[in-house]
């Protein structure tokens, strides 16, 4: 069968790939970049697919399908596969009994993280392959081999992209159809191979360095590795998107490219360093492979001129190329920087977003918001934040979020600052979503060892930032089924919470009220805020507007930090094509001159 | 070529529809978008590279042949990106940033707006482009217009383009999209290049 060229971004030829390769069970939590690899697989209807509580639990369930004898795939961004690290290492353990993939899609230059991390580590750490594709094409063809290598050596293999290589867009021939191989699905009684006692575990230690012996072994002849000869003069050793950078900067050099990055092919590496004069390693992040090849003997240099941090691009490497006397093929680009000059334009809660009243209570009571021309106040309360868009709320003009670290800290960094003694009740605010991924056991923490902390559960009811995918609180599948719906308040209640509130999103006097009350009662309180989220939500509603003879140019709703809300020459105006109008309502509670109206009485222009 | 805009101006569909075509056309394409977290507001640019073999997906400074901006300031942003004799058209709209609202920064004037561009340009069109799609009452197809008037420049022809943006939108507004492009391609003829 001859396909038709595609344009496909990374995350859809693996998902294609995947499906092609005949995976029957697929599961993830969404996570930038690697979220589109479930969204797409679950468009096939003989794939079951879902999104998992938190990547621990996908990694479980993927694994349980494996040990049925049905070929899996998992998915996550970088920091989800430090949740999954658990199973992780027990499938590297244990192995598999049909393929299992794991994609991690790792964030260069933190687009949309909270860290930078190299997860190639991750393969030598659990001694399992690793494959990385270089585009499109390759994400599509490695998925094919992934499953193979999976159960030939009997391990999980770890399919390690990066934002770049996800979210690209590049043209694929799809050549293969749907194959599912193996037999029935069925459960194959093997104690020794399931069962991790440490007697068993023992046994499977040995295997898993033969096993790596074996896979290195076949990186050599691999497919996956594929040598250029070009110029003797330069030899470049790359991977990943880093390689399309290198033969753009370097076309004439000679190329080994790795597919296949874990375990090395000694022999090819040192056979490819002999047939040229100067080796370099050109990789984004650490120097994974560099000393590698330093360990073999190989003298390269490579991070000695391209930086370790950040996404890389043909620009920088040509100038690290430059600096190290490198025959670099692009013109030096006549940079007129003004860049940094322009006002910078962040992202912000959107026009009508649910989280947006809480903020603002949050941010006047601890004396955030300041008025333009205002000077500073003393700041109050501590806000112990979370990950997901009301992070956002960290921002000016709200100002109200005091840490970020990872999924679910909120909770267990409030008990933590409480039982240090802080002497003020400490507030954590968390997402539905990201409270169901991994705020329930802080919770189930903080009542057990009785925390006098204010929890809130901002509660939009998707998992927003990522692109609005399901999550347990919405009784939707990931295929978009009707499922059990996990409610929130039953569940915090049931896990020993007496002092529980449910507020509605946009009520401005009834969440301040609910605040204080959390402030002064004497026990842990859990307030749930509940408003669906804006985005991508069509509403016919009747947008607000200034009335100019009310207005007295206060700024007060400019605090909120809605973008509908602009301000040109003095004059505060509402755009009305942003603005969510009768869904929200925030400005019209804040305004202390009742200046914000429906646009069509004011005769304002919007 | 770079796209550049704001979160919700449709950035990334209209680089997914510039692809879509060039491959159709024959030719290797990579597209690439940078957008930070969450749906809307932020700063948005879907870099689309089209050649007989392309290799990064990301385009170097000084390397842009095209650059579609959907909003002053935003074009303004990539300036030093554009090749020397390159052609900037940008939709003469100002979305004011947060920072601007709040007084704490100033939105660029006009002028100052043309001479990031001008440095390197060597044509800067502005066009009205919201004011247009306020006439055709479809303001959601700034992406598709835009489009429409890149489409001029570039070697496709027009048939794909209708094509490709058929598949992309939903059959109740396919026929308005359409009627947008098409009068993004009427525009950009009618306006004098300064």
């Amino acid at each position: 069968m001859t396909a038709a060229k595609q344009l496909l971004s990374g995350n859809e030829a693996l998902a294609l790939g995947a499906y092609h390769a005949g995976v029957r069970v697929a599961t993830a939590y969404p996570g930038t970049p690697s979220t589109e690899v479930l969204e797409y697989i679950a468009r096939f209807g003989d794939v079951y697919a879902e999104w998992s509580t938190n990547e621990k639990v996908a990694m479980e369930v993927a694994l349980g399908a494996a040990y049925a004898g049905v070929r899996s795939l998992v998915s996550m961004k970088q920091v989800g596969l430090n949740v999954a690290s658990d199973p992780f290492m027990a499938a590297a353990t244990t192995g598999i009994d049909a393929g299992l993939v794991v994609v991690s899609a790792d964030d260069p230059g933190i687009h949309s993280s909270q860290n930078e991390q190299d997860n190639r580590h991750y393969a030598r750490l659990a001694k399992v392959p690793m494959l990385e594709p270089a585009d499109s094409q390759e994400a599509y063809d490695f998925m094919a081999y992934a499953y193979e290598l999976s159960e030939r050596f009997d391990t999980p293999v770890l399919m390690r992209t990066t934002t770049r290589i996800s979210h690209s867009k590049s043209a694929v021939r799809a050549e293969r159809d749907r194959v599912i191989t193996g037999g029935k699905t069925g459960f194959r009684y093997d104690v020794a191979k399931h069962v991790m006692l440490p007697v068993f575990a023992r046994l499977r230690r040995p295997l898993i360095e033969e096993r790596l012996v074996r896979l290195a072994e076949y990186a050599e002849t691999s497919p996956l590795n594929q040598v250029w000869r070009g110029e003797r003069s330069l030899g470049v050793v790359t991977s990943g998107v880093a390689y399309q950078y290198a033969r753009e900067v370097f076309p004439k050099a000679s190329f080994l490219r790795l597919g296949m990055t874990y375990p090395l092919p000694r022999d090819l590496l040192v056979r490819f360093a002999e047939r040229v004069d100067r080796v370099i390693v050109i990789e984004e992040l650490d120097p994974f492979l560099q000393e590698s090849l330093q360990a073999m003997g190989i003298k390269v240099t490579g991070k000695e001129f391209i930086p370790r941090t950040g996404e890389l691009n043909p620009d920088i490497i040509a100038a690290g190329g430059r600096a190290a006397g490198l025959p670099v093929e692009i013109p030096l680009p006549e940079k007129v920087s003004v860049a940094s000059e322009l006002p910078k334009r962040p992202p912000l809660l959107c026009p009508g977003c649910p989280h947006t009243g809480m903020f603002f209570v949050l941010s006047s009571l601890g004396q955030r918001a300041r008025l333009p021309k205002s000077r500073p106040r003393e700041p109050r309360l501590i806000i112990t934040g979370d990950i997901g868009c009301y992070t956002l709320g960290a921002y000016p003009p709200l100002s109200a979020m005091d840490t970020c670290v990872c999924m679910g800290a909120s909770i267990g960094q409030a008990l933590g600052m409480d039982k240090a003694g802080i002497g003020q009740k400490v507030i954590a605010v968390i997402g539905d979503s990201t409270f169901l991924h991994s705020g329930i056991t802080p919770l189930v923490n903080a009542v057990y060892n009785e925390g006098r902390i204010a929890i809130i559960i901002l509660d939009n009811q998707t998992t927003a930032m990522t692109g609005h995918q399901a999550h347990p609180g919405t009784g939707i599948s990931a295929q978009g089924k009707t499922t059990a719906a996990v409610e929130l308040e039953p569940l915090v209640r049931g896990i020993g919470v007496k002092d529980v509130r449910v507020v509605g999103a946009f009520d401005i006097k009834e969440l301040r009220a609910a605040v204080k009350h959390s402030l002064e009662s004497p026990g842990l309180s859990v307030i749930i805020v509940r408003g669906q989220c804006s985005a991508g939500v069509v509403r016919r509603s009747v947008p607000r507007a200034i009335d100019i003879k009310k207005c007295n140019q206060c700024g007060v709703c400019l605090l909120i930090g809605c973008p509908a809300i602009q301000s040109d020459y003095n004059e505060v105006y509402i755009n009305g094509a942003l603005c969510a109008g009768d869904a929200c309502g925030i400005c019209q509670q804040v305004c202390p001159r009742q200046a914000v109206v429906p646009q069509s009485k004011s005769g304002a222009a919007g | 070529m770079l796209i550049t805009g704001t979160g919700g101006q449709g950035i990334v569909l209209a680089g997914d529809i510039l692809g879509e075509v060039a491959i159709a056309a024959g030719y290797d394409v990579k597209k690439t978008d940078t957008l930070g977290m969450a749906q809307r507001g932020g700063s948005v640019v879907s870099h689309v590279r089209i050649g007989s073999r392309v290799w990064s997906p990301l385009i170097g400074g000084g390397d842009v042949d095209l650059l579609l901006g959907f909003e002053k300031l935003e074009a303004a942003r990539w300036g030093h990106y554009l090749r020397a004799g390159a052609i900037a058209i940008v939709n003469n709209q100002a979305l004011l940033p947060l920072s601007v609202n709040l007084g704490n920064e100033k939105y660029p004037g006009d002028s100052e707006i043309t001479g990031i561009l001008r440095q390197h340009a060597g044509r800067v069109v502005f066009i009205d482009g919201t004011a247009r799609l306020r006439e055709l009452g479809n303001m959601r197809a700034l992406n598709v217009f835009m489009l429409g008037c890149a489409s001029v420049f570039l070697p496709f022809k027009v048939y794909l383009w209708h094509d490709i943006i058929s598949r992309h939108i939903s059959a109740d507004t396919r026929q308005s999209n359409i009627v947008a492009f098409n009068r993004g391609r009427k525009e950009i003829r009618r306006v004098n290049f300064e």
